[in-house]
């Protein structure tokens, strides 16, 4: 890829923050996947480990953010390692929230319980955060590879991820009208799906980084969306 | 170079401003020895240009070609065009004192004439203007107001010009060269010899005199370039390799050379 700098030290600056990187994606992936496993299951304990994990993770990107002010401060760097310095800072950022999402559907799969009323429903739900898992593994592979196609199909993927969240809504409501019984239930996996539509918006914002960092310019600021017939604000909540 | 590299080398930064200087075809010889190669870029009217390379690159080399300083040395020449104001500098017809009123430069290390403060500064404008002693009086208070000098050596321009500071000394030098009223300046490494302080007045005054003067400098400290100039050339083997704004030569340059350079890379 890149030659290495004449001062051999910086490059370890540079290497140490990208293993910190991986490491962060790595815990924000499995955090991820486990919460909705802890979620399906109904399984508490993997839930509170989830919950735990997330301490680790607040204290990596600490740790990056430490390592990235010094490495500035130090070297003054520019052009490509300055691009790759900064783009380490957010997407350590995006993954802490991924982290922080990760953790809430824990959390609320521990207040649901044992109380599953709608498998179906949860079924949905997985099968998002399988899509959403997905964008991420392939974001935080476009982020070490610097694999810019790799990050624009990320980019442009996350507008099915939005369709399926909307899809999740639909069928959530129709439980809650069916039965009041399952509204607390509902209303539960409603914010679920939304934290899972928020996780591929991070990855999102992971691939622009990637665009960025590669090619030193930006993609545009408005993403490829779902099909505006189906979208949530406009169509679904009139209906109500 | 192909025709199509050397156009996006020549393209117009946007916002840029007139050209007061336009460099084409420019190649330089010290003897047998070819130190520039058909380099092209422009100045641009009132902003500053920064020229970085290793060294040997070539970018003292094309500063001094700017006010045609290597004529002072046998063996030296220089082919092409440099167009001040469209009228080509290089031409043999050309009067040099004329030229080096117009084009003003300022070396790395400090060379204050052994004279009084006022004297340094006089001396010059002496040369080319035959002015009342009030005139001249007012002339050295302006230029070493616009060095920021004045306030140091209000009380003392009688003492000897090498009594100040390594600093107040360039400030000097560039009060100096300010004092003829150039239209282009020329800064060959002005404050490798100075301390962070003295260095960051040499800054300021550089930011202050841009948009009055257009200015060209030669540095080796990259954040400077960073700092202080509008537009960076990167310089290699006496090319002209990537001429471009210089928040996109800092922040994402073209050139695979240039970035390994400012990024420390270069082996």
């Amino acid at each position: 890829m890149v030659d290495q700098h004449t001062v051999r030290a910086y490059d370890k600056d540079l290497d140490l923050l990208e293993r910190r990187i991986a490491e962060m994606g790595g815990v924000a992936e499995k955090m991820v996947i486990d919460a909705v496993d802890a979620l399906a299951a109904g399984d508490a304990s993997l839930a509170h480990q989830v919950v735990a994990t997330d301490a680790r993770l607040d204290m990596l990107q600490r740790e990056i953010e430490e390592q990235a002010i010094l490495t500035i401060a130090r070297r003054q760097p520019v052009a490509i390692d300055l691009r790759e310095i900064i783009g380490t800072i957010r997407v350590a950022g995006d993954l802490e929230r991924v982290g922080d999402l990760a953790k809430n559907i824990a959390k609320r799969s521990v207040k649901i319980g044992v109380e599953t009323r709608a498998p179906r429903a949860i079924v949905g739900i997985k099968h998002m955060n399988e899509f959403a898992t997905e964008l991420m593994k392939d974001v935080l592979d476009a982020f070490a590879q610097r694999d810019v196609e790799r990050a624009l199909d990320v980019w442009e993927r996350d507008a099915e991820l939005d369709a399926l969240e909307e899809s999740v809504f639909r069928d959530l409501l129709t439980h809650m009208m069916e039965d009041p019984r399952n509204i607390t239930f509902c209303a539960h996996l409603l914010f679920c799906s939304k934290n899972i539509e928020r996780i591929g918006d991070h990855a999102t914002n992971i691939a622009e980084t990637v665009f960025y960092l590669v090619t030193g310019s930006n993609l545009p600021t408005d993403r490829p969306r779902g099909r505006q017939e189906t979208d949530i604000d406009t169509d679904a909540r009139g209906e109500l | 170079m192909s025709g199509e590299v050397q156009a996006q080398k020549l393209a117009k930064p946007a916002g840029a401003e007139n050209s007061k200087v336009v460099v084409r075809n420019l190649n330089f010889y010290y003897g047998g020895t070819r130190a520039l190669k058909d380099v092209a870029l422009d100045l641009y009217q009132g902003q500053v240009t920064a020229f970085i390379g290793p060294s040997g690159c070539g970018k003292s080399t094309l500063l001094r070609v700017l006010n045609r300083m290597y004529d002072l040395y046998p063996g030296q020449r220089a082919e092409g065009e440099v167009l001040l104001d469209g009228e080509n500098i290089l031409s043999p017809g050309l009067d040099l004192n004329l030229l080096r009123s117009r084009v003003g430069m300022v070396f790395q290390k400090p060379t204050p004439f052994p004279m009084t403060i006022y004297e340094n500064i006089a001396f010059g404008v002496r040369l080319y203007e035959k002015l009342p002693k009030a005139e001249l009086d007012a002339r050295v208070e302006s230029a070493l107001q616009r060095a920021a000098l004045w306030t140091e050596v209000k009380d003392k321009l009688n003492a000897s010009g090498l009594s100040l500071s390594g600093g107040q000394q360039q400030r000097l030098c560039i009060a100096r060269t300010v004092a003829i009223k150039p239209e282009v300046i020329l800064l060959d490494e002005p404050a490798s010899a100075l301390d962070p302080i003295s260095t960051a007045k040499i800054e300021e005054l550089i930011d202050e005199l841009s948009g009055d003067y257009t200015i060209a400098i030669v540095t080796h400290n990259m954040q400077q370039a960073a700092r202080v100039s509008r537009y960076t050339a990167f310089m290699y083997l006496g090319e002209m390799v990537e001429f471009d704004d210089t928040n996109k030569i800092f922040t994402a340059p073209r050139d695979k050379r240039a970035q390994d350079y400012i990024t420390g890379r270069f082996g």
